[in-house]
């Protein structure tokens, strides 16, 4: 029998070598007496001496969940209330089954294994790259980024690698946090790399790329014209053909953002002009998560050019020495930040590839019906409280028509301003749209709304009603 | 010499095919909600709605299933990933229980259901746990604010790499500070996110000791050095003693100092990064603190920094109103702006809150001890192994959470490889070990990390294949290199992967190039 150390630790759940007989086994086999042995290596001078004041130890899971969800029911969430926000982060079902797949632990725990060992892992991120590749039409899909605008801001980079040339248009109307992210990955024009945001206006008539002014911008200096569609506004880019073809004739690339969930009924953006297109994943199946449901793609055509500047890892289906069977492995691993450190493309690390397996599982029960099916009730339903609050005095829907779930209602003729309106609507237990008066100063008091599947009449018609008396 | 009785394992094999290849015309796996028809009598039919050109005309090829074959599918797909069902040791990454609790908590509405722009009013609870989150990491670390944008280790490497530019470019150095020096040994994503940034990249070789020298350092530090980009421990388990003068070494040369502290989990309440003198410090949620990995994030690199760096941070950050409540805070003039867009992936923020007051100060203590000591088991065992032999074997001292081995005595006895082996460790419900980061610095190398989660059992269980297999490999070298024979799947074929007309990510793609009509 050892004697007993002053190291020995405490049971805990999470810690099997935590009990006395395991730790005496491998203290006895390392051959170690004091734990402090253990750490020779590290300066004494480098190790922390001081008294902690850390908050007490709650290792029983019971009072543990107490704690933290007496916390948490301290927010008051889009499920309790009823929800107008989206501006990038969206409201929309997720099936139960999508929620039961990313909490499978074998899904949910691992890290990474071998093509045969993780090989249903594989499928599932296979999977989520052929469909979205099939709703964006393309047939080159890398595995997910971070979010939307870190899709955008390596596309933007992409491009610049391609052409070698060092300005980027963006349409004025573009979300403000996708334009940070945009920023910050286009650089700094005291060091390398460094790429020109060049912004081009949006006509306030219709809320849609000025074409006027593209064309004044557009330049053989131009690597790439960046626009979502539909618009951060909700307005759909009618003219997307024509904005392609002015970029396209000066040599630039164009790359379209666009949230999948308006694919049912919007057409691919491969058909009017795309050469890479990026995109949100969180509406197929992820919740929001206070922003934390975010993340993004890249999709080209299967073209070396655009191929060989991928920052991602993807997955390739290929065989196995078994004739017929299928399997997975990585392609142009070589390129990413893994495989090349500095001399990689851009970088790679962990993202969001849980969220795969929802996505994939959403994108199989919507199939092209249920696609299409959700796009019509969105554009049904959005359509519906636009036309109704517009009917509201003093409130108008700054563009009214040719709209996919989002649209910018203004208050200006309320005398009212978007923060107080929205404070208004939060008594009645109702989150009014996001406040765009510091944005988009232009735009005046004017809010951003998203409607979808989620709103029924009545939600709708209690917003209207709602809204009539806050801003009588 | 083996242990424990090696158990009969077989993978799931399912056959099962792709999604895509899967269901009938016309079937159903999900209704939406059907428009009201007061709604539809309102604003008419909806493709109406879309402007000329706009509509889609090409039906998309998307499969049709019932939602309990799409279920079942990925049932399938999920027992077909072995992953934690088995043993991972797999090194770097720090294997852990991600406690169950953690998931009935962020999956109820008060966290999933959460818009990021609600008013803040709303949102108290979440912005009490990053706040009380941030203290705790404040005080595991010295450093004076910590942020959670970054979705990833590397993500917060970036994030260092935008604060870096920030930071000279408010001191009007940014044009001559272009230099960020890190090691050969520091994960590549250090590198990899300094260059996306726009520096230039020094990278310092290892000396016999494990680390670079003092003097390479001095000879690469000038007026053009913005800053230092470091692991410590590094992924070989040793830790550089010099890293206080290094540290003051680029201090004094005008540049920043990060602390990679991908590997913390050895050295939890023992180093914190502001006692060395680092500026800024990042650690993973989805490794050292509890979070789940899902096969690579949503994770979150924890960015910490000192007050010196704080104006700074990304916005929006939590700050403390002086009745207690939280609000939200937008970056000053001087900000990075966004690294990500939003607040970060805060459903594993509260799991890893949740975790660290699971364990306390106490258990991060116990959880240290025992990794380092679980990894010195570990050597104790595998050297005893023929063929199997340790990196940098003349670094004097036990190491860490880990140590690299190397099977190149093994592969030059045998031509069993490496990889073969992993494959073969795979037939045992043993899943993949870590190799090594580019470059490799010895052959044929292998990196197992015990952790404090696994039992001596399960370590033993996984040295027990191992020798098994080396055994193997001895005596029936075919067996070994023509695994997996219990898996999934057989042996992958990589020769495609990398034939531009071979290579497919979509099945569209795969379909045209391979002339398969569906």
């Amino acid at each position: 029998m050892m004697e007993k150390n002053k190291d020995l630790p405490t049971p805990h759940p999470f810690m099997a070598n935590s009990a006395e007989a395991s730790f005496n086994e491998l203290l006895k086999v390392a051959n170690v007496t004091d734990i402090d042995e253990l750490f020779e290596q590290i300066p004494k001078d480098h190790i922390f001496k001081g008294d902690w004041n850390f908050d007490p130890q709650i290792p029983s899971e019971a009072a543990l969940y107490k704690h933290l969800t007496r916390i948490l029911r301290k927010n008051s969430s889009a499920e309790e209330n009823l929800n107008f926000l989206g501006a990038g982060c969206w409201q929309h079902y997720v099936p139960a089954i999508c929620d039961e797949m990313v909490t499978r632990t074998e899904f949910l725990t691992p890290v990474w294994g071998t093509p045969s060992s993780d090989h249903g892992r594989n499928q599932v991120w296979f999977e989520f790259q052929s469909q979205i590749g099939e709703l964006v039409g393309m047939e080159f899909v890398g595995l997910p980024l971070y979010s939307f605008g870190t899709a955008g801001g390596h596309a933007i980079r992409m491009a610049a690698r391609i052409n070698k040339r060092g300005k980027v248009l963006v349409q004025s109307s573009i979300d403000p946090e996708r334009l940070a992210v945009f920023k910050t990955y286009c650089g700094y024009p005291e060091l390398d790399g460094y790429l020109e945001i060049v912004m081009v206006d949006t006509d306030a008539k219709t809320g849609r790329i000025n074409l006027d002014d593209l064309k004044a911008k557009i330049s053989k200096d131009v690597s790439s014209v960046y626009f979502d569609n539909p618009n951060y506004l909700g307005v759909i880019e009618s003219e997307a053909k024509e904005i392609a073809k002015i970029a396209h004739d000066a040599g630039a690339e164009v790359i379209i953002g666009v949230d999948p969930i308006s694919l049912g009924v919007l057409p691919s953006p491969s058909e009017y002009g795309a050469d890479i297109v990026v995109g949100t994943t969180q509406p197929l199946g992820v919740h929001m998560n206070a922003g934390g449901g975010v993340g993004g793609f890249i999709a080209t055509r299967d073209d070396e050019k655009y191929a060989h500047e991928y920052p991602t890892l993807q997955v390739s289906l290929t065989g196995t020495s078994e004739p017929g069977e299928m399997a997975f492995g990585l392609t142009l691993f070589e390129q990413s930040s893994y495989g090349s450190r500095e001399h990689g493309k851009d970088w790679t690390g962990n993202s969001v590839y849980l969220w795969t397996v929802a996505n994939a599982t959403y994108m199989s029960v919507l199939g092209p019906n249920g696609f299409a099916e959700i796009g019509k009730t969105i554009l049904q339903r959005s359509h519906y409280a636009a036309k109704k609050i517009a009917e509201i005095p003093g409130v108008s829907v700054t563009w009214p028509s040719g709209f996919f779930k989002e649209f910018v209602v203004n208050f200006d003729g309320t005398k009212k301003k978007v923060s107080q309106i929205n404070k208004s609507l939060l008594a009645k237990k109702i989150f009014g749209g996001k406040d765009l008066s510091k944005d988009f100063p232009n735009l005046g008091q004017s809010a951003l709304y998203c409607v979808t599947e989620i709103h029924t009449l009545e939600d709708l018609d209690s917003l209207v009603s709602a809204l009539k008396e806050v801003t009588k | 010499m083996i242990k424990s009785k090696i158990r009969k394992y077989h993978a799931p094999v399912w056959d099962e095919p792709l999604v895509m290849q899967m269901g009938q015309t016309g079937r159903r796996g999900s209704i939406a909600p059907k428009t009201e028809s007061k709604i539809a009598d309102a604003v008419g039919n909806a493709l109406d709605l879309l402007p000329a050109g706009m509509k889609r005309t090409n039906p998309l090829n998307l499969p049709e299933l019932s939602e309990f074959e799409v279920q079942r599918h990925y049932l399938h797909l999920s027992q077909q990933t072995l992953g934690m069902m088995g043993i991972s040791l797999f090194g770097t990454c720090t294997m852990k229980y991600n406690p169950r609790v953690n998931e009935r908590i962020v999956y109820q509405p008060f966290v999933a259901e959460m818009h990021p722009h609600q008013d803040p009013e709303t949102m108290q609870g979440i912005l009490e746990v990053v706040n009380r989150f941030d203290h705790l990491l404040r005080k595991l670390s010295g450093l004076d604010k910590f942020v959670f944008q970054a979705g990833g280790g590397a993500d917060a490497a970036y994030t260092q790499a935008c604060m870096t530019r920030a930071y000279h470019a408010s001191r009007g150095e940014l044009e001559q500070r272009n230099e960020i020096i890190t090691t050969a040994q520091a994960h590549p994503c250090n590198p990899a996110t300094a260059a996306a940034a726009g520096f230039k990249i020094i990278t310092l070789p290892l000396e016999d000791d494990g680390f670079p020298s003092v003097e390479a350092l001095k000879a690469v530090v000038s007026n053009r050095t913005a800053a230092l980009m470091v692991n410590n421990p590094d992924d070989i388990g040793i830790y550089n003693p010099n890293i206080k003068e290094w540290v003051k070494i680029v201090h004094d040369a005008g540049g920043l100092c990060f602390y990679d502290h991908a590997n913390f989990n050895g050295v939890m309440t023992r180093i914190r990064a502001a006692d060395i003198g680092f500026d800024a410090c990042m650690y993973m949620l989805h490794k050292t603190f509890g979070g789940p990995k899902g096969g690579g994030g949503p994770a979150v690199g924890a960015y910490g920094c000192n007050e010196k760096l704080i104006p700074f941070l990304a916005g929006p950050t939590v700050e403390t109103n002086p009745d207690g409540s939280f609000y939200l805070k937008e970056g000053g003039e001087h900000s990075v702006g966004r690294i990500r867009e939003f607040l970060g992936n805060i459903p594993t923020v509260i799991r890893a809150y949740s975790w660290t007051r699971s364990m306390g100060i106490e258990g991060l203590r116990d959880a240290a001890n025992i990794s380092v000591l679980a990894n010195n088991y570990m050597e104790k065992r595998l050297l005893e192994i023929p063929g199997i032999t340790k990196g940098m074997p003349d670094v004097k001292g036990r190491r860490l959470e880990m140590t690299r081995y190397s099977l190149g005595e093994l592969t030059a006895d045998t031509g069993v490889s490496v990889f073969d082996v992993q494959n073969r460790m795979t037939d045992f419900g043993v899943d993949a070990y870590w190799l090594s980061h580019e470059p490799w610095f010895i052959p044929e190398p292998f990196t197992p990390e015990a952790g404090e989660l696994w039992s001596v059992e399960d370590i033993d269980y996984w040295i027990d294949v191992l020798e098994t297999v080396c055994n193997e490999a001895r005596t029936n070298p075919e067996l070994v290199k023509s695994s997996p024979h219990n898996q999934v799947v057989h042996k992958q074929n990589s020769t495609n992967l990398s034939d531009p007309a071979k290579w497919a990510t979509t099945w569209r793609a795969y379909k045209r190039k391979y002339g398969i009509s569906n």
